[in-house]
C-alpha cells in the first residue's frame, strides 16, 4: 500500500508540475495575475508530493519491504538502520528521486523566499523549474519507476552494495544533489530574464545568494566523496580524475565562474549575458554529470542503469534542456546587454581573466572526459586519458588564476593602478616568495613544483590577509570590533574562500610532493620503516560485524621509543553478497596522516602467515579537505549579508506568521 | 579608437590563453593517452614497444602465481583465444579473482611477459571491464569483425 501510494504521488506531482511549468508561463507572457498565482501554491503542492514519495521509498527500505524490487536488489534485513535509509538514493532510481526531491525543495525555497521578486520574474523563475522537474519525473514514471512490485515476493534483499556501506553514503550523495540542483535555481533565474529581456543589478542580487548556497553545498558534496574514496577504496588517492568525479567537478568550475561573474553584474552591471550563458552552462553541466553518471555510458560504482532506453530519455532530455536555452539564448542575448566599460587593470578585468582560465580549464577537463567516450563510439579503439593529462593541462591554468586571486579582492572597480596594487601587495609577495624558497626545506627536500605551490597558497594566505588588515586600518570606526563591523559578511566570506583556496593549494602540494607509498610484504612481528617511522605488524584477529565477518589486522605505529598509534585496517566479507571489502585504518592529524591497509595473505598459512600490507604517509592531506570546508563556510558567510537577511527575516517572520494564524 | 584598440587587446588576450590551453592540451593528449589492446592483439605484436598500454581478459583459471618471500605476482590474461603472461608487484584489488574480469596497465618486458604497474578489477562481483568483455567478445568471433558499437555496448 505504501509503495502504491509513492508512486501514485509522483504521478499527481509530474501533473502538478505541469501545471507549474505552463500556467505561470503564459501568465507571464499575458500579464494575467491570476495565472501566475498558481505558480507558488504548485512548487510547493509540487515538493510536498515528491517528499511525500520519497518518504514512501524511504519507509519501504528501513521496513525491508522486499515486495519491491527497489528495496530487494539494494537492502537486506541485516543491513544497519542508517544504510538501509540511505539505500533509499543507493539505486539509480532511487537517486533520482533524490534529485527530483531536492529539485522540489528548491522550488518550494524560492517560493517562500522570493516575495520581493517582481510577480512577473518569480512566476517565471518557478516556472522554469517546474519544466525542469517535469523531465525528470516523467523520466522516473516512464522508464525508472522506484516503487516496482515484485512477484513473488523474495524472503531476502540482496543486500545493498558493500561500497556503499559507509557513512559517506549517508551525507555524500544528498550535499551533492543539493548542489548540482540548486544551480537549477540560478538556471531559472537566468532564462527567466533571457524571457523577460531584462537584466540588471538587482536581478544579479536576487540570484546570487541562491547560486552561492548551491556552490557551498557542492564543494561540500565533492569534498565528501573525495574523502570518502581517500578511506574507502583503500588507495589512498584523493583524487582520481575519474569521469564520475570530473561529472561533478565541471559544474563546480562553471559555478564557480559564475559566482564571480554575478558579483560582477550586481556591483557593475558588466558580464550580463556572459553571466547568463554560465549560468545556463552550469546547469547544463550538472545535468550532463547526471547523465554521464546515470546512464551506464561510464561504468563505475556511480553507473547502476544498463538499459538503453534510460540513456536515449535522458539525452533527448539534455538536448532539448541545453540546446532550448542555448537558442534562447542566442535570439536574446542581445536584449540583456554587455554592460559597462573598464580598464585592462581593473577588478573586472582581474575576474574577467578568472572566469577565462575558470572556463578552459573546464573544457580541457570536458574534453578529457569525453574523448574516450566519442573514440569508443567511432568505433576507433578503446582509450583511456589517464591523471597525467589532467594534471599536466590543470595545474598550469590555474597557476594564473591563483596570482589573480591575489590581485583581484585589492584591486579597485573600473580602474586600478599597478604601483599602488604593488604598495599594497608588497608585503605578500615577498612572503610568498619566502615561503616558496624556504618551506620546502622544512619538509626535508626543495623540490621546484612543491615550492611553486607554497608559493601560490603562501600568495593567496598573504594577500588575503593584506586586503583585512588594510580594510580594517582604512575604516574610520574606532576599535577593533566597530571596524570588523564595518565590512559586509559577504566580503567575509569572500576572504575565507579565498583562505580556504590556499589552505587546499597547500595541502595537494605538500601531500603530492612528499606522500610515501609502500606495499610491503609482513611476517606476524615483523616491522618495516615508512617515512622514519616503524609500522610492526602484530597479526590479525577475526571479528563479526552487524552484517559482515572482518579479518582485523593490529599494526603498531612507532617512532623510536615512542608509540604513536595503533591502526587497525579491515578485511570485510560481506554475508549476503559475499563482497570483499577493504577498510583503511587511518590516524590523521594536521600534519598527515599514517594510512595502514590490508592486501591479501601471501604464505600458505593463510590468514595466520604473512600479508601484502599497503602503508602510506600522507603529509598534510587533511588540508586539502579543511581548505574546501573554508571555502563552503565562506560561502554560507556570504550569504549572510545584510542585504540579502533582511529580506530574508522578512519573509520568515510572514511565512511563520501565515502558518501561526492558519494553525488557529 | 580607444575602446576599440581595447576590445582587440582583450580578444588577443582571450585568442593567446586558447592558444596555450590547446597546446597544453595536444602535448599532454600525446603523451599521456593510454591505448587498450586484446591478449589476441599483444600476441601479434600489434602492440607498442616503448610506452604503456591496457590489456584486459579474463584471469586464466589456476594461473595465479606468488614469487615466494616478496609482493610479485604471476597470472595469465586470457581472451579465450590467446593468452598474455602479466607480472605485478603490489597490492591485488579486492575484487581481483580467477575466472574474472581484470584490465591491467604497463609496457611488455624483454622477458616477453607484460608488467603491469597498474591492475584493475572494480567493484562489483557481477561487473566485468568494459574493455575485458570487448577483448573476449571479439576474440570469439575472431579477428576480422571488429565488435559495433552496440555489442561493445551491451553489457
Amino acid at each position: 500500500m505504501i509503495p502504491e501510494l509513492g508512486h501514485f504521488a509522483l504521478i499527481v506531482a509530474l501533473l502538478v508540475a505541469i501545471v507549474q511549468g505552463v500556467l505561470p508561463m503564459i501568465g507571464a507572457a499575458r500579464r494575467d495575475s491570476a495565472l501566475m498565482a498558481v505558480a507558488v501554491p504548485a512548487a510547493r503542492a509540487q515538493f510536498a508530493l515528491v517528499a511525500l514519495a520519497f518518504g514512501c521509498l524511504a519507509w519501504s527500505f528501513v521496513t525491508s519491504d522486499f515486495s519491491v524490487q527497489n528495496v530487494a536488489v539494494n537492502s537486506n534485513s541485516h543491513l544497519p538502520l542508517r544504510y538501509r535509509f540511505a539505500a533509499t538514493w543507493g539505486s539509480h532510481e532511487g537517486s533520482l528521486l533524490l534529485w527530483a526531491l531536492m529539485l522540489g525543495g528548491w522550488g518550494f525555497a524560492v517560493s517562500v523566499f522570493s516575495r520581493n521578486l517582481p510577480q512577473v520574474l518569480r512566476a517565471r523563475v518557478l516556472a522554469v523549474m517546474g519544466l525542469v522537474a517535469i523531465g525528470f519525473l516523467l523520466f522516473m514514471l516512464a522508464a525508472s519507476d522506484p516503487f516496482l512490485r515484485l512477484v513473488p515476493v523474495p524472503p531476502e534483499g540482496r543486500d545493498l552494495n558493500a561500497l556503499l556501506q559507509d557513512p559517506g553514503m549517508v551525507v555524500h550523495p544528498p550535499m551533492l544533489y543539493m548542489g548540482y540542483v540548486g544551480f537549477s535555481v540560478a538556471f531559472a533565474f537566468a532564462i527567466a530574464a533571457l524571457i523577460g529581456g531584462k537584466l540588471d543589478a538587482s536581478w544579479a542580487r536576487w540570484s546570487r545568494p541562491w547560486t552561492t548556497v548551491a556552490w557551498s553545498f557542492l564543494t561540500i558534496g565533492i569534498a565528501l566523496g573525495s574523502i570518502w574514496s581517500y578511506y574507502t577504496l583503500g588507495w589512498g588517492g584523493w583524487w582520481f580524475w575519474d569521469p564520475v568525479e570530473n561529472a561533478s567537478f565541471m559544474p563546480w568550475l562553471a559555478g564557480t565562474a559564475l559566482i564571480h561573474s554575478l558579483a560582477v553584474t550586481e556591483k557593475r552591471g558588466a558580464f550580463r549575458s556572459w553571466t547568463v550563458l554560465l549560468a545556463i552552462l552550469a546547469f547544463s553541466l550538472s545535468l550532463i554529470g547526471t547523465f554521464l553518471v546515470r546512464s551506464g555510458v561510464l561504468t563505475s560504482v556511480h553507473a547502476f542503469a544498463t538499459d538503453p532506453a534510460r540513456g536515449t530519455f535522458i539525452l533527448g532530455f539534455l538536448a532539448i534542456v541545453i540546446g532550448g536555452s542555448l537558442t534562447l539564448y542566442a535570439f536574446r542575448a542581445g536584449a540583456v546587454g554587455a554592460g559597462g566599460e573598464f580598464a585592462p587593470v581593473s577588478r573586472e578585468s582581474m575576474l574577467l581573466g578568472n572566469n577565462i582560465l575558470l572556463i578552459i580549464a573546464l573544457a580541457s577537463v570536458l574534453l578529457g572526459t569525453l574523448y574516450p567516450l566519442f573514440i569508443d563510439a567511432l568505433n576507433l579503439g578503446k582509450i583511456s586519458v589517464g591523471p597525467p593529462y589532467f594534471d599536466s593541462v590543470f595545474y598550469p591554468l590555474m597557476a594564473p588564476m591563483i596570482f589573480l586571486m591575489g590581485v583581484g579582492p585589492i584591486a579597485s572597480w573600473r580602474k586600478a593602478r599597478i604601483p599602488d596594487l604593488w604598495t599594497r601587495l608588497r608585503w605578500a609577495a615577498y612572503v610568498a616568495a619566502a615561503t616558496g624558497v624556504l618551506a620546502p626545506f622544512a619538509m626535508g627536500r626543495w623540490k621546484p613544483l612543491v615550492a611553486l605551490g607554497l608559493l601560490l597558497a603562501a600568495w593567496v594566505a598573504g594577500a588575503t590577509a593584506s586586503a583585512l588588515l588594510q580594510r580594517l586600518r582604512a575604516a574610520p570606526q574606532r576599535g577593533i570590533v566597530a571596524k570588523l563591523r564595518a565590512n559586509s559578511p559577504a566580503w567575509y566570506g569572500m576572504l575565507l574562500a579565498h583562505l580556504g583556496v590556499a589552505a587546499f593549494i597547500a595541502g595537494v602540494t605538500l601531500v603530492k610532493g612528499y606522500e610515501v607509498e609502500r606495499d610491503v610484504r609482513l611476517d606476524v612481528g615483523q616491522g618495516v620503516e615508512v617515512g622514519g617511522d616503524t609500522y610492526t605488524f602484530r597479526g590479525i584477529v577475526p571479528q563479526a560485524g552487524p552484517n559482515y565477518d572482518a579479518l582485523v589486522g593490529t599494526v603498531e605505529v612507532t617512532r623510536g621509543d615512542r608509540h604513536v598509534a595503533t591502526l587497525r585496517p579491515q578485511k570485510r566479507t560481506y554475508r549476503a553478497s559475499g563482497e570483499v571489502m577493504t577498510e583503511a585504518s587511518i590516524q590523521s592529524g594536521i600534519l598527515g596522516d599514517h594510512y595502514v591497509s590490508l592486501g591479501e595473505p601471501v604464505t600458505a598459512q593463510g590468514t595466520s602467515g604473512a600479508w601484502a600490507v599497503r602503508i602510506y604517509v600522507k603529509p598534510f592531506v587533511d588540508w586539502i579537505w579543511f581548505g574546501c570546508l573554508l571555502m563552503a563556510l565562506g560561502g554560507f558567510t556570504a550569504i549572510a549579508d545584510r542585504r540579502y537577511r533582511l529580506a530574508l527575516r522578512h519573509r520568515l517572520a510572514s511565512v511563520l506568521g501565515a502558518a501561526a494564524r492558519g494553525a488557529t | 579608437m580607444k575602446a576599440r584598440y581595447r576590445r582587440f587587446a582583450w580578444i588577443g588576450l582571450g585568442l593567446a590563453a586558447v592558444g596555450i590551453a590547446v597546446a597544453l592540451v595536444l602535448s599532454a593528449f600525446r603523451s599521456n593517452l593510454v591505448f587498450f589492446f586484446t591478449p589476441s592483439q599483444v600476441v601479434a605484436h600489434e602492440v607498442p614497444q616503448s610506452r604503456p598500454f591496457r590489456v584486459g581478459g579474463l584471469v586464466e583459471a589456476g594461473s595465479l602465481r606468488r614469487d615466494p618471500g616478496s609482493l610479485t605476482v604471476h597470472f595469465l590474461v586470457t581472451d579465450t583465444a590467446k593468452t598474455v603472461p602479466v607480472t605485478y608487484t603490489g597490492l591485488l584489488p579486492d575484487l581481483f579473482k580467477e575466472g574474472k574480469g581484470v584490465v591491467a596497465q604497463g609496457r611488455m618486458g624483454a622477458d616477453g611477459a607484460f608488467h603491469a604497474t597498474e591492475v584493475l578489477a572494480k567493484h562489483d562481483e557481477n561487473y566485468m571491464p568494459p574493455e575485458a568483455k570487448s577483448a573476449i567478445e571479439q576474440a570469439q568471433r575472431g579477428p576480422e569483425s571488429m565488435p559495433s558499437l552496440h555489442e561493445a555496448r551491451a553489457r
